[in-house]
C-alpha cells in the first residue's frame, strides 16, 4: 500500500510578465514594456490568422473589450471562450427556439413552482446555492424529478429518479412528448398560439412509445409515464439542466428536445414556469452577452443583421466582418490546418479543459504565437511565448458579471494584486494601443457605459442601479423600470402582433454517443463535478477541503467485484484515445457498466486523455459525458488510501 | 434526501426489530439488496420523508430488542425512514429510557422520587446496587416518579429481547427488585389495579365505578356495566350536541391547567383546516400522579370510548394515545382494548354502524416529563425532540402535524362518559359552582391507605387525608406534584377546588395530595424536586435550562443552613425563580420554582 | 393562467407599544414593530434569515393580560395589544437571562453582550465560583472551521441553517437534554465523519463566535485578529454560474473571512464550501 500525497498541486500567482525567444527555452521575467511589445509584434505578424480566447470567468467589461479587440483591432470574429466546452448548446438551443440564449426563469421562481425537473444536473454539488432555491420549492410543496444516469445527491431529493443510459436523453424526451400528446395533456391553446411545427413534432415523436423508450433508455416505462404526466399536469413547471444535456456531440439537439416539452405544455414565459440551464462558470452568460462569441455582437445581437453591424461600425468607427467567426472548436481545428496561427488566450486553460487534451496541446504547439494572460502559470501558459500576469476577476477587479438567471451583478476589488499584475482591460488596451488603437477607459464603469449605449438589453443598468438592486436581470432597457423576472411573456400575449415569432419545435433525432461501447471498451465513462472542487482545480486546489480525496475512477459495487478490484486499488483505464492510472472508488449511485470521473485533478489523473473530441456541429461542445473505456488490474496491485 | 451514513452496519437482531415494525425494505436505497430495477428507478421525495413520525416507535423497537441503540441500528432506521442520522441521534439522546451507549439488556429503574424517597428509596437503591454487582447483567437507573406511589418504594425492570419483558416490584424490597430484574418472567404478577383504589366497589363512584368491578380485558363486561351507552348517546346528539353537553357540564381539564373542555372542543371543531386530530395525553409524569395509570389498567375501554366521543365531536378521524413508556401494563391493556374495539366495529371504518371513521394509535413515551406538555408531546409523536413549541399558535389551530388538534388527558376524557349518560345539568350539579363533577386525588406519602380517591369537587384537604388515613406527625402536604406547592398541616380546611386552592394561594394541579411527616428533612425534599426539574428540563430556553441548574446549586448550598446563612441564596432563588416563571417557554420552567417558593414562604423552610 | 404575482397587499394593524400607537403590517412581530419605532431590544437567538426559535428569552416584553412575558422576536403583533418593552418585570427577566448565560457560557466574542450586561446591571458571578459551566474545549477537527461549544448559548440557529431552513444537510442537531444538551453530529463524531459539507452557513448565523472560521480562530489565538483594521467588500463568487455574492473581509491585504449579505436575492446569506473557503488561490502570492 502506498500513501498517496493528497496535497494537490497548488499554483503560485504570476507576478511579472514572462517571455521567451523560443519554445525550447525557459521563461524569463520581462518588463511590461518588453512583454507587451513582443505580444503586439506576435499578433501583428499573424493578422488574418488570429483567434481570441476570451474568459467566462472574467468580467463583462473585460469580455466586451476582448471581443472589441478581436473585431476592431484584429478585424476578426474569431472570438470565443470556454463556454463552448459547456453551455454553448444551451445558448444555441434557446436562441433557436426563442431568439434569446438566456435561461427563461429566475431562481426565486423555482421556489414557487409545482414541478421541478432536474435533467442531467447534479445541482446539489455543482450549483449548491441554486439548489437551495430548489429545496425551498420542495419545502413549499413542489415535486422534483431527476433524470440522470447516476443517482446523485440531487436525485436523492427527487420524488422519482430516472436512471437513463448515457446519451439517451432525446429518446426519453421524445417519449415524454409522445405520452403527453397521447394522454391529451398537451396545452393546445399555447401550441396553437405561440409555437410552430407541432404537426411535424408530433409525427417525429410518434415512434417513441414508452416501451421503445424503455428499451433504449433503460428506464421503466411507468417511470417515464409518471414524469410525463407530472410535468404536463403541473400548473407551473421548471425544467433545469446542466452539462449532462450539453456535453454531448449533439448537445444542441438535446437542448431542443427538452425545450420541445416546455412548448408542448406551455411551461415557458410565465412566472414559475420556464427553462433554466445552469451555467458552470461565473460569467458564461455574460461572456456571450458581451459578444465574446463568434456569431454575436454585444447585447447578443446577430452579426448577420446589417442594421446591427451598422450601429457598431459607427460606434466603433470600424468595419465588422459580415460573417460568423470560428468557434473555439473550429479554431482548434484551424490550428491543425495552419490557418490559425496566433492566439491571445485570456484566463482559459484549454490544455487541460478540452476533451482529448493531448490533441489540444499538440495543436497549440503548432501555433506561431501564443500569448496567455492569466493569474497562474497554467498548463496552457506553459505553452506560450508571452505570459502576462493579470488580476483575479472576482477579487481584484472592478466590473460586473452575469449569472445564470441573467442577473448582472457588481464585482469589486477587495485585495491588491500581487507584484506587477495588472487588470485585464488595461493589458488589452495597452496591446490595442501598440496595434494602432488608442482606447481610453477611465475605469470599468466607462466600459460598461459604452456597452449600455450599444446594447438595448443592458441600457437601463447603470452601476448605481446595480448597486441599489443588488444586481438587475436583463433585459433592462429602461433606467426607470424593471422587467418581469422571466423571459418570453410575449408568447402569452392575446394579440398575435405582440406575440412575435412563434417558437418552433425542434425536429431532432436520436443519435447515440459517438464513442460506442463494445467488447474491448465495455464501460461507459461519464464525467462531472464534485462539491468542493472546480473544473481543472487550479483555483479550488489551494484550500484545505476536508472533503477532497483526489481523483478516483468510481465504479458500482457489482463492477468492482466483477473486475476483482477494491477501493483504493490503482487500475489502468483506457479509452480509444489514451490511458490513465487511477485508484478505484465504489459508489452505489452507479450501476454495472457505468463509471464516473471528474476533471478536477488533471495533474494527478488527466481524465481528458480519455474523453472524446466529438463535437456538437451547432455549438461545438465536445462529448465529455460519454466515453467508452475499459479498466484493467495492474500487474502488481497498488492500494492507495 | 441526500443523507450521509457511516460504515456501521446493523446486527441481524437490530435489522429484524426495525423490519418487524416497518416491514421489509422495498429497495436497496432503503437497505435491501441491490436489484436491477433499483438501479434505474428510485422513488423517494415526499412519501419517503413523510414517515418521520415512525422514528420514536423505531427507536423503541431497537431499544426493546437490544437494550440500547447502536450506530448501525440508528443508521439503518434512518435509512428506512429517510431521517438524517444527526437528527435521529438528537431524538434518541433526548429520552431517558434510551441509551446510545452499550448497556446490559436488563435495566432496573428504581424510583427515587418524593413518595418513594419518603418510603426509603435511597436505602433500597443502595441495597440493590450492592446486591447486583458488576457483571450482573442488570443496569440500575435511578428514576423519577414511576407513578406507583401507592406502593412506594417502586422499581420497574425492563429486559430487552423478543418480546421485551417487564416486571414491577412495588412495594419493593432489595430481594424482590433483584428478582424482578434477574428473572422478569417469573416475577410475581402485579396486584390488580383496583388495589390502588381503596374505595373500589363503592356504588357511588362515577369515574372509578368499574375499576375492580369489571374484567379490564372484557369488552362484554364493560358493556354489561354501561359501556358504550355514552357513545350511542353521542351519535344521537350529533357533534354539536356533544359539545353543548360538555360545555354546559362545566368540565375543565384535569391535567392542571383547568381549561374549559367544551371551549377547546368547540374551537377545534370549528377550524376549517383538516384533518383534525385527537390526542390523549397519557404521559402521566408529574411526581405523585398515578390516576391515569389506574384508569387505563382498571377500565381501559372507558378511555377508548371517551376518545371516540371526543374525536366524533371535534371532527377527528384519527386519535393518538401518547402513553407513558414506564407504564407497560397500561400499554398492554389499552392496546388490547383498542384491538377488541376494532374487532367489534367500535373503532375503524364504521364505528357503531354510524358511518363514522375513527381509529386510535398508541404512541409510547420514552422517559421525558416534558412530553406531558401538549406541544412537546406533538413534537415527540412527530419524531422530533420533545421540545415545547411557542404558543400562539395554539393546538386547536396548529397542533399535531400542524393541524387542528384537541388534546385532553385521560381523566378529563373519562369524565365525558358520565356527562353524556347523566346529562350536563346532573353532572354540573356535582361539585361546586365553578368546579363541577367528580375529581380524582392521588394520595400518597404518610397515609395508611394511599391510592386514588374519587370525591366530588368541594371536599377539603382534611377530608381527603382523613379518608386515606393520614398518619400522625404530619409536617407538610404537597398539592399538585413537583409543579405544585406545599401547604401546612394547619391548612387542611382548604377546599380542593380550582377556585379554593387558588384563593388559598396554592394549586390543585393534577390532583396530587402527598403527605409528609418528618422522616425526610424538607430541604432534602426540595433538593429532590430541584434535581427533578434540572433532569427534566428539555434545555431549549435559557431561563429553564440554566435556571433549574442554579436553583439546584443554591438549594444544595443551603441544605444544612438556615436564617441569615441562607438569606443570600434565598434571594438568588427568588430572582431566578421569578425569571423562570415569567420568561420560560413552557409550564415546566414556569412552575419549576413553585414548590420551593411555597416551602420557603408557607412552611418557613430555612428559617 | 398565472401572471407575475404582485402579492396581496398586507393589511395594517394597530396596537399600543409603550403607550404609543403603532401601525404595522399584519404578520409583523413585536420586535419588527420595536425596530420600526427605533426601540432597541436585546436579541441573541433571533436571526434575520431564520424563523425565530425564541430560545434565549433575552427579548421578552410584557403584554397586557398575558400570564407570562412574551418573546418579542416571535410573538406577532395583534390588533389592540398593549405591549410594554421596558417594565421592571421585563428588565428583571432580561437581567437574569444575561446572568444565567454569562455564568455558564464564554460570551467573550458575543457582540453587544457586554453592553447589555452593563445596561441591565447583571452580575453573572453572583452564582459563586462553583456554578456549573459548559466546560467545553474547542473542537479543531478540520482546517476550515472550529466549533468552540464553550461559547454556545444553544440558540439553534446553526441547526436551523444546516437543516430544513436553508442547507438541508442536517449534519448537526441538538443532542442530550437540559443543561447537558449540546450541538452534535450523529454519534457525537468528529465533523469529518459527519454529513457536514463545510458550507459554513452555520458559522454565518452563529451569534456568539462558538463557530468560527479557522482563519479567525487562529488569528484570535495569535492576537492578530483586528476587526477595526478589516475592510468588507462585496463581490461575486467565481466558482459557478449561480452568481453568489461574497463579502470579503480583508485584513492586511489578506482575505480572512468570507460572508454573504443576508438580504441578497441569490444567496440569502448562504454559500457553499467553494465560495466560503475557496479563496486561498488568489493569495498564493509566492
Amino acid at each position: 500500500m502506498r500513501k498517496r500525497d493528497r496535497t494537490p498541486k497548488t499554483y503560485t500567482r504570476l507576478t511579472h510578465p514572462l517571455v521567451r525567444d523560443s519554445r525550447d527555452e525557459l521563461f524569463r521575467q520581462a518588463s511590461w514594456e518588453e512583454a507587451l511589445d513582443r505580444a503586439a509584434r506576435g499578433l501583428e505578424r499573424n493578422r488574418g490568422a488570429f483567434g481570441m480566447f476570451s474568459c467566462a470567468r472574467a468580467t463583462n467589461e473585460m469580455n466586451f473589450v476582448a471581443q472589441k479587440f478581436a473585431r476592431v483591432v484584429m478585424g476578426t470574429n474569431n472570438v470565443d471562450s470556454c463556454n463552448r466546452t459547456c453551455h454553448a448548446p444551451s445558448v444555441a438551443g434557446l436562441s433557436a427556439a426563442f431568439g434569446s440564449g438566456g435561461g427563461t426563469s429566475s431562481y426565486e421562481e423555482i421556489e414557487h413552482t409545482d414541478v421541478i425537473v432536474m435533467w442531467g444536473s447534479n445541482a446539489r454539488f455543482a450549483h449548491p446555492i441554486f439548489f437551495q432555491h430548489v429545496l425551498r420549492g420542495i419545502r413549499n410543496g413542489a415535486r422534483m424529478y431527476a433524470v440522470d444516469p447516476r443517482r446523485t445527491s440531487t436525485a436523492e431529493w427527487a420524488e422519482s429518479w430516472l436512471g437513463l443510459n448515457v446519451g439517451t436523453d432525446i429518446p426519453m424526451a421524445h417519449a415524454i412528448g409522445r405520452e403527453i400528446i397521447h394522454a391529451g395533456l398537451a396545452n393546445e391553446t399555447f401550441i396553437e398560439r405561440a409555437t410552430s411545427g407541432f404537426e411535424e413534432y408530433s409525427k417525429l415523436v410518434e415512434p417513441w412509445t414508452l416501451s421503445l423508450a424503455e428499451k433504449v433508455t433503460g428506464v421503466p416505462a411507468a417511470a417515464i409515464r409518471e414524469l410525463a404526466h407530472a410535468y404536463a399536469r403541473a400548473e407551473r413547471a421548471q425544467l433545469c439542466w446542466t452539462l449532462g444535456i450539453t456535453e454531448h456531440h449533439n448537445g444542441t439537439d438535446n437542448v431542443r428536445a427538452l425545450i420541445n416539452l416546455s412548448l408542448l405544455t406551455g411551461h415557458v414565459g410565465r412566472y414559475g414556469a420556464g427553462l433554466q440551464p445552469l451555467r458552470g462558470q461565473n460569467n458564461v452568460q455574460g461572456g456571450g452577452d458581451m459578444g465574446a462569441i463568434p456569431n454575436r455582437l454585444p447585447g447578443f445581437q446577430d452579426i448577420l443583421d446589417p442594421d446591427t453591424r451598422l450601429k457598431f461600425e459607427s460606434a466603433w468607427d470600424t468595419v465588422i466582418q459580415p460573417h460568423y467567426g470560428l468557434n473555439l472548436t473550429e479554431m482548434f481545428e484551424a490550428m491543425e490546418e495552419g490557418s490559425l496561427k496566433a492566439v491571445y488566450c485570456i484566463g482559459e486553460n484549454p490544455a487541460q479543459s478540452e476533451a482529448d487534451s493531448e490533441q489540444a496541446i499538440r495543436r497549440m504547439r503548432q501555433l506561431d504565437f501564443l500569448v496567455v494572460q492569466d493569474i497562474f502559470l497554467t498548463k496552457t501558459a506553459e505553452l506560450a511565448d508571452v505570459v502576462l500576469p493579470a488580476t483575479a476577476g472576482w477579487a481584484e477587479t472592478e466590473g460586473t458579471t452575469t449569472n445564470s438567471e441573467r442577473r448582472v451583478q457588481r464585482v469589486r476589488r477587495a485585495v491588491a494584486p500581487p507584484g506587477e499584475a495588472r487588470e485585464d482591460i488595461d493589458i488589452i488596451c495597452e496591446l490595442a494601443a501598440r496595434l494602432g488603437h488608442e482606447w481610453k477607459y477611465a475605469d470599468s464603469e466607462a466600459v460598461w457605459n459604452e456597452l449600455r449605449a450599444v446594447s438595448p438589453d443592458h441600457y437601463g443598468m447603470t452601476y448605481e442601479r446595480l448597486e441599489e438592486h443588488q444586481g438587475i436581470q436583463w433585459p433592462c432597457p429602461d433606467t426607470e423600470r424593471l422587467e418581469p423576472t422571466y423571459l418570453h411573456g410575449r408568447l402569452w400575449e392575446p394579440d398575435p402582433a405582440d406575440r412575435g415569432r412563434p417558437a418552433p419545435f425542434g425536429l431532432v433525432q436520436h443519435d447515440p454517443p459517438v464513442d460506442l461501447t463494445d467488447e474491448r471498451y465495455p464501460i461507459r465513462l461519464t464525467t462531472g463535478r464534485r462539491l468542493d472542487s472546480y473544473n481543472t482545480g487550479v483555483q479550488s486546489g489551494s484550500y484545505a477541503s476536508p472533503l477532497r480525496r483526489g481523483e478516483y475512477i468510481e465504479l458500482c459495487p457489482e463492477d468492482a467485484e466483477k473486475y476483482g478490484v477494491v477501493v483504493g486499488e490503482e487500475v489502468r483505464i483506457s479509452s480509444r484515445r489514451g490511458a490513465v492510472v487511477a485508484p478505484v472508488w465504489v459508489d452505489t449511485a452507479l450501476r454495472p457498466g457505468l463509471a464516473f470521473m471528474t476533471m478536477h485533478f488533471p495533474d494527478e489523473v488527466d481524465t481528458n486523455q480519455l474523453t472524446i473530441e466529438a463535437n456538437c456541429p451547432i455549438a461545438g461542445t465536445a462529448e465529455f459525458k460519454a466515453s467508452a473505456i475499459r479498466i484493467e488490474k495492474l500487474p502488481v496491485a497498488t492500494i492507495v488510501r | 434526501m441526500d443523507l450521509h451514513f457511516g460504515d456501521s452496519k446493523p446486527t441481524d437482531d437490530e435489522r429484524a426489530a426495525v423490519d418487524a415494525l416497518l416491514g421489509p425494505p422495498e429497495s436497496s436505497w432503503e437497505g435491501a439488496d441491490r436489484s436491477d430495477a433499483d438501479l434505474r428507478w428510485a422513488r423517494g421525495g415526499r412519501a419517503a420523508r413523510d414517515r418521520r413520525d415512525l422514528l420514536l416507535p423505531g427507536l423503541h423497537a431497537i431499544n426493546d430488542r437490544v437494550g440500547w441503540i447502536s450506530d448501525g441500528a440508528l443508521d439503518y432506521l434512518c435509512r428506512r425512514l429517510t431521517v438524517p442520522p444527526a437528527e435521529a441521534y438528537g431524538v434518541a439522546t433526548f429520552y431517558a429510557m434510551f441509551s446510545v451507549k452499550p448497556r446490559p439488556a436488563t435495566v432496573l429503574h428504581v424510583c427515587t422520587d418524593l413518595a418513594c424517597a419518603a418510603a426509603g428509596a435511597s436505602e433500597l437503591c443502595a441495597g440493590i446496587e450492592s446486591r447486583l454487582g458488576p457483571g450482573s447483567g442488570v443496569h440500575v437507573e435511578r428514576s423519577p416518579c414511576l407513578g406507583l406511589c401507592e406502593r412506594a418504594p417502586a422499581a420497574l425492570a425492563i429486559r430487552a429481547g423478543d418480546p421485551v419483558r417487564t416486571a414491577v416490584s412495588a412495594p419493593a424490597t432489595v430481594r424482590d427488585a433483584v428478582l424482578a430484574a434477574s428473572a422478569p418472567d417469573s416475577a410475581p404478577e402485579e396486584p390488580p389495579a383496583a388495589m390502588a383504589v381503596p374505595q373500589a366497589g363503592d356504588p357511588a363512584l362515577t369515574l372509578l365505578g368499574r375499576v375492580g368491578v369489571v374484567d379490564p380485558a372484557s369488552l362484554d363486561d364493560y358493556r354489561a356495566h354501561g359501556g358504550y351507552t355514552a357513545l350511542r348517546r353521542a351519535f344521537d346528539l350529533g357533534p354539536a350536541g356533544v359539545i353543548r353537553e360538555v360545555t354546559d357540564s362545566g368540565l375543565v381539564g384535569r391535567g392542571g391547567a383547568a381549561f374549559p373542555t367544551g371551549r377547546k372542543w368547540q374551537a377545534t371543531a370549528s377550524q376549517p383546516d383538516h384533518p383534525h386530530y385527537l390526542v390523549c395525553n397519557a404521559d402521566e409524569s408529574e411526581p405523585g400522579t398515578f390516576k391515569d395509570r389506574v384508569l387505563m389498567e382498571g377500565d381501559p375501554y372507558a378511555l377508548v370510548e371517551a376518545m371516540t366521543i371526543a374525536a366524533y365531536a371535534t371532527g377527528a378521524h384519527r386519535g393518538y394515545l401518547y402513553l407513558r413508556g414506564e407504564y407497560p401494563r397500561a400499554i398492554r391493556r389499552v392496546q388490547y382494548a383498542i384491538d377488541q374495539a376494532r374487532a367489534r366495529g367500535l373503532l375503524g371504518d364504521d364505528v357503531l354502524g354510524q358511518g363514522y371513521v375513527f381509529d386510535i394509535e398508541i404512541r409510547r413515551g420514552a422517559g421525558a416529563y416534558i412530553c406531558g406538555e401538549e406541544t412537546a408531546l406533538f413534537n415527540s409523536i412527530e419524531g422530533y425532540r420533545g421540545e415545547p413549541r411557542s404558543k400562539p399558535p395554539f393546538p386547536v389551530e396548529k397542533g399535531l402535524f400542524g393541524k387542528p388538534t384537541v388534546e385532553n388527558n385521560v381523566e378529563t376524557l373519562v369524565n365525558v362518559l358520565p356527562i353524556l349518560t347523566m346529562g350536563a345539568p346532573a353532572y354540573a350539579a356535582i361539585g361546586t359552582g365553578r368546579s363541577t363533577g367528580p375529581k380524582l386525588f392521588c394520595v400518597s406519602g404518610s397515609v395508611d391507605r394511599p391510592g386514588i380517591y374519587e370525591l366530588p369537587f368541594g371536599a377539603t384537604l382534611g377530608e381527603v387525608l382523613e379518608l386515606a388515613g393520614v398518619r400522625p406527625g404530619l409536617r407538610a402536604v404537597l398539592l399538585g406534584g413537583a409543579a405544585g406547592g406545599f401547604v401546612r398541616p394547619d391548612e387542611l380546611g382548604i377546599p380542593l377546588t380550582f377556585e379554593g386552592t387558588r384563593e388559598a394561594g396554592t394549586t390543585l394541579g393534577s390532583g396530587v395530595v402527598m403527605a409528609f411527616d418528618g422522616t425526610v428533612p424538607l430541604p432534602r425534599l426540595l433538593l429532590r424536586i430541584a434535581e427533578f426539574f434540572r433532569d427534566e428540563s428539555c434545555g431549549q430556553c435559557v431561563p429553564c435550562r440554566v435556571g433549574t441548574v442554579r436553583q439546584e446549586e443554591a438549594l444544595r448550598r443551603i441544605a444544612e443552613r438556615t436564617g441569615a446563612a441562607a438569606a443570600d441564596d434565598i434571594a438568588l432563588l427568588r430572582d431566578v425563580g421569578r425569571a423562570m416563571r415569567d420568561a420560560s417557554i413552557c409550564g415546566l420552567g414556569q412552575t419549576a420554582w413553585n414548590a420551593v417558593e411555597s416551602a420557603i414562604d408557607r412552611l418557613g423552610a430555612y428559617e | 393562467m398565472t401572471v407575475t404575482p404582485l402579492g396581496i397587499p398586507r393589511r395594517l394593524l394597530e396596537f399600543t407599544l409603550d403607550g404609543q400607537e403603532a401601525r404595522v403590517p399584519e404578520g409583523s412581530t413585536i420586535l419588527d414593530a420595536c425596530r420600526a419605532a427605533g426601540k432597541d431590544i436585546p436579541t441573541l437567538c433571533e436571526g434575520d434569515t431564520l424563523t425565530p426559535k425564541n430560545a434565549c428569552r433575552v427579548c421578552v416584553v410584557e403584554v397586557e393580560g398575558a400570564r407570562t412575558l412574551v418573546p418579542a422576536c416571535s410573538r406577532r403583533a395583534e390588533p389592540g395589544m398593549e405591549v410594554r418593552t421596558d417594565t421592571e418585570r421585563a428588565r428583571h427577566s432580561r437581567r437574569i437571562v444575561l446572568e444565567l448565560l454569562a455564568s455558564s457560557v464564554d460570551l467573550s466574542t458575543t457582540p453587544k453582550v457586554a453592553g447589555w450586561i452593563k445596561e441591565y446591571e447583571a452580575k453573572p458571578d453572583r452564582f459563586g465560583p462553583d456554578a456549573a459551566r459548559l466546560n467545553e474545549e474547542p473542537r479543531v477537527d478540520n482546517d476550515l472551521y472550529v466549533r468552540d461549544y464553550d461559547k454556545c448559548i444553544l440558540c439553534y440557529k446553526c441547526v436551523d441553517a444546516c437543516g430544513d431552513q436553508w442547507q438541508n444537510t442536517f449534519a448537526i442537531s441538538v443532542a442530550g437534554r437540559g443543561f447537558d444538551a449540546r450541538i452534535a453530529v450523529e454519534h457525537d463524531a468528529p465533523l469529518t465523519d459527519s454529513a457536514c459539507v463545510y458550507c459554513g452557513n452555520c458559522v454565518e448565523v452563529c451569534p456568539t463566535g462558538a463557530l468560527s472560521f479557522k482563519s479567525e480562530f487562529d488569528m484570535r489565538a495569535a492576537g492578530t485578529w483586528d476587526e477595526s483594521a478589516q475592510t468588507e467588500t462585496t463581490t461575486v463568487c467565481a466558482y459557478c454560474g449561480v452568481g453568489c455574492n461574497l463579502t470579503l473581509h480583508v485584513q492586511d491585504n489578506e482575505i480572512v473571512k468570507v460572508t454573504s449579505p443576508h438580504d441578497n436575492p441569490v444567496t440569502h446569506g448562504n454559500l457553499c464550501i467553494k465560495g466560503r473557503f475557496g479563496y486561498q488561490h488568489v493569495q498564493n502570492r509566492g
